[in-house]
């Protein structure tokens, strides 16, 4: 006979404002079963907790049902609970009284019917819950970090140092991402190369890192503490030992026009490079695309010129098995073009530039030295334009919100413009200022009452070009919306920051839930904003919105403590929450018949074949049997399976039934 | 049938749509009350017998909701609920239950105003059809005293 305790909670009045928490609590202690009930305002607070274990112990409960918040917030809360007043933890379910009813229903008693509902189908499911135990597993104490931008790298060395092992993979020739590109940063106008390279040379001679540059993750298997990743180390066209960077082969290169990324296409490299002068590791790759020998078969200069012949042209990519334990993402973010916007040229006019392609002029290791020229005829401007939310908050292009770095990135923009243009003019077209943050708020007015710039308050209707200039119209909402026509040398538009292409082909690889805008999404918006929704995977940097480099930063060591954390385990506990194939008495052994529909069913691959063998040895039955350390838990395999002959603990049949009957004959 | 009100079952998989409730939940999108969600693993799990069951019990419609294709926590589970839903949507078809009553929806834990439109739909598309009455007129019995545990 089932003693079973409900526990309903008011959550302060996130619940009770809208459901008679009372009136639940008295209609479930008049349930089959149901020997103690009680509602109270805050069950997860210590008192709260401390009401269930006194039920547990005092009553002898059997089972628990706490009517509260989803369970995705605190079924580990109440089952810890359960376990410490002797309750086997996995007899203890939730009612998501709140998320999935006080919040989204009007008070009335409609309200309070499903809340009574949602009580009784888990007190009829809880009837039937068995005690199990966790499942111990062990952990594979190294750490695949994917990303070799600010976050990727400081994830990378804060795992290491805590005495890790970290594979890092990135997927272009060098580390450094978005932040090596930067000319100063805000807001200390510190210059971004001279921060970064120290952390990037560490990262290479750090002992426990591994480091893959030019390369993929190909794909994914396991479970937290037990991955298996298959990373594509793609063909450098070298070999990497007998190279000593001297750099020979890159100005050899006769293929010199082609456009660097790394300058955001305002420089050209040639087809065997280093994508600029700091890169780590500084050995160059072939580009296969642009390569003349790969196209026409002929030229094999860099071969030639080589002094330690290390040009490998027939070199094929490799494909590197690995176990591991844990993954940081942080694959970071891109920012949109400027043929993203019809209303300012479709990125046809050469002068008007994206903010990342300011950040390359602006930089003493860019294709200008560090002096601000316009791309077109590489006069220095005298009127430059910059316009904040270029595609951000606008829903009509799709990225309704704020890409948060613009703000503060224009201001540092149109400050370096006026150190180095004296006598320049600039302008701001800003829709608000959103300074939150340390000295930021300092640092912007710093640009507007020391350096001059002009903000002005609207946004911009159109840009062409008329007699060589470029005609900026926009309105000043400030002054009633009068129009405002500016005749600029040169226009920075602060493009959208947005997920990574392949962001979703990635999120799918690692079984990781995403927004719709394609950023990673993290488990809870504030209480685990590095987790992802699978154990084990976490996210760092701009990957999962956009960020900046102290939050990135931030983001990578508190993602890297998470790992740690996990690596100070020998051992896992996982949910027993798998699948089981029913065992019999003799003759019969199980109800399975062997038809092995589940084995094809099983996505990975838990299930394999068992004989039943006789006292001879003979084979009299070959039935189904789940691994109970590949099994995940998805339970495809029960509703493939035609006798019902496996079951998933936890969601069992009986359950599932009884849940599903307890409801609708009552509703 | 304005006065009827539909009893609505979701089964909904652990890590899309049930999360995608809870963010209606936390984005505090009213809905109607009408749905009772059950929670499975994954849509993977959802033994469509127990669709039938719920006919039988009284249901007047039903809402199966799971991760977007490709995006199944488990690789594959909602690919294999999607293939079995057309089989036994004609199924269904065939045996004379009105397909309108049974919702087949990807819902993902970033779409909580999407939950709240499908559940408001097909809410307002059951009411439209009025109550299921099919399984209580073949087999008459006091459904009350079903006993169960």
């Amino acid at each position: 006979m089932s003693k079973i305790g409900v526990f309903v909670c008011h959550c302060g009045e996130n619940i009770s404002a809208t459901v008679d928490c009372v009136k639940v609590a008295e209609t479930a202690g008049r349930y089959e079963g149901v020997t103690f009930s009680v509602d109270y305002k805050y069950m997860c607070s210590d008192p709260g907790q401390s009401i269930i274990k006194n039920a547990i112990i005092e009553k002898g409960l059997t089972g628990v049902v706490v009517a509260s918040c989803s369970p995705r917030m605190h079924e580990p809360t109440f089952r810890k609970a359960c376990a410490e007043a002797g309750l086997n933890p996995y007899m203890c379910e939730m009612a998501n009284l709140r998320e999935h009813c006080s919040w989204v229903h009007e008070k009335g008693e409609a309200t309070t019917e499903k809340a009574i509902d949602l009580v009784r189908i888990l007190v009829e499911k809880v009837k039937y819950n068995q005690s199990l135990n966790a499942i111990k597993v062990p952990v594979t104490k190294t750490a695949l970090v994917i990303g070799g931008g600010i976050a990727g790298i400081q994830a990378s060395l804060d795992i290491a140092n805590a005495g890790h092992k970290v594979i890092l993979i990135e997927k272009d020739p060098s580390i450094g991402g978005h932040m090596s590109q930067l000319s100063e940063t805000f807001p200390t106008l510190d210059c971004s190369q001279c921060i970064l390279t120290p952390r990037m040379v560490e990262v290479a001679q750090h002992p426990n890192i591994t480091l893959y540059t030019y390369a993929e993750l190909e794909s994914l298997e396991g479970f937290i503490g037990n991955f298996k990743a298959k990373i594509r180390r793609k063909s450098k066209s070298l070999d990497e030992k007998i190279c000593t960077g001297c750099g020979l082969c890159t100005t050899k290169c006769p293929n010199k026009k082609i456009p660097s990324e790394f300058n955001e296409g305002l420089g050209t490299r040639t087809a065997i490079y280093v994508p600029f002068p700091q890169a780590v590791p500084n050995k160059p790759v072939i580009d296969r695309i642009h390569c003349t020998y790969y196209i026409k078969g002929k030229c094999r200069i860099c071969e030639k010129v080589c002094p330690t012949q290390a040009i490998r042209f027939d070199q094929e990519d490799q494909i590197v098995e690995t176990e591991i334990g844990a993954i940081v993402i942080a694959t970071g973010f891109a920012v949109k073009q400027t043929d993203f916007f019809p209303e300012y040229g479709y990125g046809k006019y050469p002068d008007i530039i994206t903010g990342l392609q300011f950040e390359r002029l602006a930089s003493a290791s860019g294709p200008t030295l560090g002096e601000i020229r316009r791309p077109s005829d590489g006069k220095i401007p005298e009127k430059i334009v910059f316009l904040a939310c270029a595609g951000s908050r606008d829903e009509a292009k799709g990225i309704p919100y704020c890409s948060k770095i613009c703000c503060m990135y224009i201001a540092k923009h149109a400050m370096l413009y006026q150190h180095k243009v004296h006598g320049g003019k600039s302008y701001v077209f800003y829709m608000d200022i959103r300074a939150g943050g340390k000295m930021y708020e300092e640092f912007v007015r710093r640009a507007i009452e020391d350096d001059g710039v002009n903000y002005i308050r609207g946004r911009v209707s159109r840009i062409y070009e008329k007699n060589g200039k470029l005609i900026v119209k926009g309105a000043d909402t400030l002054l009633g919306g009068i129009p405002v026509e500016i005749e600029a040398d040169m226009v920075v538009l602060a493009t959208a920051g947005v997920a990574n292409e392949g962001a979703e082909e990635l999120a799918q690889k690692l079984h990781v839930s995403y927004d719709s805008y394609h950023f990673f999404a993290e488990a809870h918006p504030k209480l685990k904003p590095v987790e992802t929704n699978t154990a084990g995977i976490f996210l760092a940097g701009a990957c999962q919105a956009p960020r900046d480099i102290p939050e990135s930063v931030s983001m990578a060591s508190g993602a890297a403590v998470k790992v740690a954390g996990l690596f100070s385990q020998d051992e896992l506990t996982r949910e027993p929450l798998i699948a089981v194939v029913n065992r019999q008495a003799a003759p019969v052994y199980s109800s399975c018949v062997g038809c092995f529909l589940c084995v094809s069913a099983c996505p990975y691959q838990a299930i394999e074949k068992e004989e039943i063998k006789n006292r001879n040895g003979e084979v009299i039955k070959s039935i189904a049997k789940v691994n109970p350390g590949l099994c995940q838990g998805c339970g495809t395999c029960v509703a493939f399976c035609r006798t019902k002959s496996i079951d998933i603990q936890g969601y069992t049949h009986e359950q599932m039934y009884s849940e599903v009957m307890a409801l609708l004959n009552e509703y | 049938m304005a006065d009827f009100e539909p009893k609505i079952v979701a089964f909904v998989c652990n890590w899309c749509t049930y999360a995608g409730a809870d963010l209606t939940g936390t984005s505090r999108i009213k809905y109607a009350s009408n749905v009772r969600i059950v929670r499975f693993p994954c849509t993977g799990r959802i033994d469509y017998m127990l669709l039938m069951k719920s006919f039988d019990e009284g249901a007047d419609g039903i809402i199966v909701s799971g991760c977007h294709p490709n995006d199944c926590h488990y690789t594959s589970g909602n690919f294999h609920a999607r293939r079995r839903w057309i089989m036994v949507r004609s199924l269904c078809d065939f045996i004379g239950i009105d397909i309108r009553r049974i919702k087949f929806s990807w819902v993902s834990a970033a779409e909580g105003a999407k939950w709240a439109d499908i559940v408001n739909t097909t809410v307002s598309e059951i009411r439209e059809l009025g109550p299921y009455n099919d399984y209580k007129k073949v087999a008459k019995r006091p459904l009350k005293e079903v006993s169960h545990g």
